[in-house]
């Protein structure tokens, strides 16, 4: 079992299913054309992008021209909140809402916005990483012209309440966009009952190629344009279409939406025994909402280690996980979501997220389950902060 | 990861773990809080360090560079093990990268701590010997709040 690679970081990237790939390739070899030409081989291609455009509005209950294609979520989450700010700025509008815990394609956008002249509110989270819809109701100002709260959580899974915050932004008549590149697949979105107006998702979180990604806008909402050029895209997002990329993600997002509730019953299965299991390890913690969480999602940590060295050794025994400790945060500061959370920084260096995906197989999970104990009390050994007398506080 | 075979080598199979019962130095260095912490003992005798052992909460490089770094002093004169620096460290691992780079730092100063512990339990100064042991990440190239 140790030569096969078992993949447990389904949240970081997917493999690519074979029947997406399939359905990319005519678009490399005969049907290469551009879709903006008016020839056999360019119509076939602007064909497929309709084609494409319909499915991906059909599984989240948009309307097909209500559907941009981009280069993946962080593009997506980019304009969402520039094109609205820039253009609710005329109006008079400069405060935007957020939480802590959002990914860095929303926060570092953010960052720079209020550099220039915006204000952002950042709400808390609670020990859980959900955020309260009062909190974005109190926050709302008249000069509020967004609200962007990540549909879940990268990192802890935690999956937001966003049909009451889309029906707060509702009434209040602020625009409400969600980050879902972690729900598609995972969880039953649907823009018009979840009253949500902007959202961003990525092909290559659900088996579908790296590189292109969708932002939903609802109709009537104007954007001001992040990349200017032709006229695709009704003009609003310049730069000859990924036709096979828009193909492939369309293939797996059909694909995906289409299976959720099984999906959903075998990786929450999977996921609650590895959390039941490892909650089993003295001093350990699940980070996240038990029940609110996605169904792929384990996060926890272990006190008196530090996430890359454990990364390495479930490496060593094939095993692909991701950490939230600093040294793989590329700095040296812990993640910013289980800070939020409300974790001391030396406990979050011992962090362990392990996503479970399609393919992973109960052996997988198994295996995981027989590698992990040893690995941590091999850390352990070797740490001289594991003091089994401190016990951490509990999560649930 | 980008870590050499080297690095790998020691962080899979590290030399000199555990502790000293009566160790003449203790040092720690390092911060929980930044992720890593190094503790060196060492036994001293007649100028030589006749063993060392070490302890590490941290990262893979971190791990390494503990390891390497009792394997260069153990056996050592005092003033040899003094004169080892973070480069040494490095080179010993075939190089590490950037952001690693404060793992040798740490190691060095783990060294330079345990023999101030030594010096000190001998009623002798350290500093002018050791000099300063740098506190967590003084040469950090990234900044952290």
């Amino acid at each position: 079992m140790t030569n096969k690679i078992i993949y447990m970081d389904n949240a970081a990237t997917t493999a690519v299913f074979d029947e997406v790939i399939e359905s990319m390739l005519p678009f490399f070899k005969d049907q290469y054309g551009n879709p903006s030409s008016v020839y056999g081989v360019g119509k076939e291609a602007k064909k497929a992008i309709e084609n494409s455009r319909e499915i991906v509005a059909n599984c989240i209950n948009a309307c097909a021209k209500e559907i941009y294609f981009t280069s993946g979520g962080s593009e997506s989450d980019n304009w969402a909140i520039k094109g609205t700010a820039y253009s609710e700025f005329k109006k008079g509008k400069n405060h935007i809402i957020t939480s802590k815990i959002e990914h860095h394609a929303v926060l570092h956008v953010l960052e720079r916005l209020s550099r220039c002249g915006f204000e952002v509110t950042f709400l808390d989270v609670n020990d859980k990483g959900l955020i309260d819809p009062k909190d974005v109701e109190n926050a709302i100002r008249p000069e509020t012209s967004l609200v962007t709260i990540m549909y879940a959580n990268n990192e802890i899974g935690t999956i937001q309440p966003i049909k009451e915050i889309g029906r707060i932004c509702r009434e209040k008549k602020v625009l409400f966009h969600t980050d879902a590149v972690q729900a598609i697949g995972n969880v039953h979105v649907d823009v018009q009952d979840q009253n949500i107006d902007l959202l961003s998702l990525s092909a290559h979180k659900f088996h579908g190629p790296k590189g292109v990604g969708v932002l939903y806008v609802k109709k009537g909402i104007t954007m001001q344009n992040l990349i200017d050029g032709g006229a695709q895209e009704k003009g609003l997002r310049a730069g000859t279409e990924n036709v096979p990329g828009i193909v492939g993600l369309s293939t797996a997002m059909q694909i995906a939406c289409s299976s959720i509730d099984e999906r959903n019953e075998k990786l929450s299965r999977f996921r609650d025994k590895i959390i039941f299991n490892l909650s089993k390890i003295e001093s350990s913690r699940l980070n996240g909402d038990p029940e609110k969480r996605l169904p792929g999602n384990v996060n926890m940590c272990f006190e008196g280690i530090e996430g890359e060295s454990m990364l390495l050794m479930l490496d060593a025994k094939g095993i692909c996980a991701s950490s939230g400790s600093a040294c793989t945060s590329g700095s040296l500061d812990p993640s910013h979501v289980l800070l939020a959370i409300g974790l001391e920084h030396e406990i979050a260096h011992g962090s362990l997220r392990i996503t479970l995906g399609d393919q992973n197989t109960q052996e997988e999970v198994d295996y995981l389950l027989e590698v992990l104990p040893s690995i941590i009390e091999k850390l352990r050994s070797m740490s001289p902060v594991w003091n089994k007398e401190r016990v951490m506080p509990q999560n649930g | 990861m980008f870590y050499s075979e080297k690095v790998m080598e020691h962080f899979s199979n590290p030399r000199n773990v555990g502790e000293i019962k009566n160790a003449d130095g203790i040092g720690e260095v390092g911060n929980p809080k930044c992720g890593d912490i190094m503790r060196m003992y060492i036994k001293v005798s007649n100028g030589i360090i006749e063993d060392v052992k070490f302890k590490t909460f941290g990262c893979g490089a971190a791990i390494a560079t503990s390891s390497i770094a009792t394997e260069l002093i153990k056996g050592k004169s005092i003033d040899d093990a003094l004169k080892i620096t973070n480069k040494a460290v490095v080179e010993a691992l075939d190089g590490l990268p950037p952001v690693k780079v404060h793992c040798s730092i740490l190691a060095e100063q783990a060294i330079k701590a345990a023999l101030a512990d030594y010096y000190r339990k001998k009623g002798v100064d350290p500093e002018p010997i050791v000099g300063k042991i740098k506190n967590c990440h003084d040469e950090c190239p990234i900044q952290h709040g």
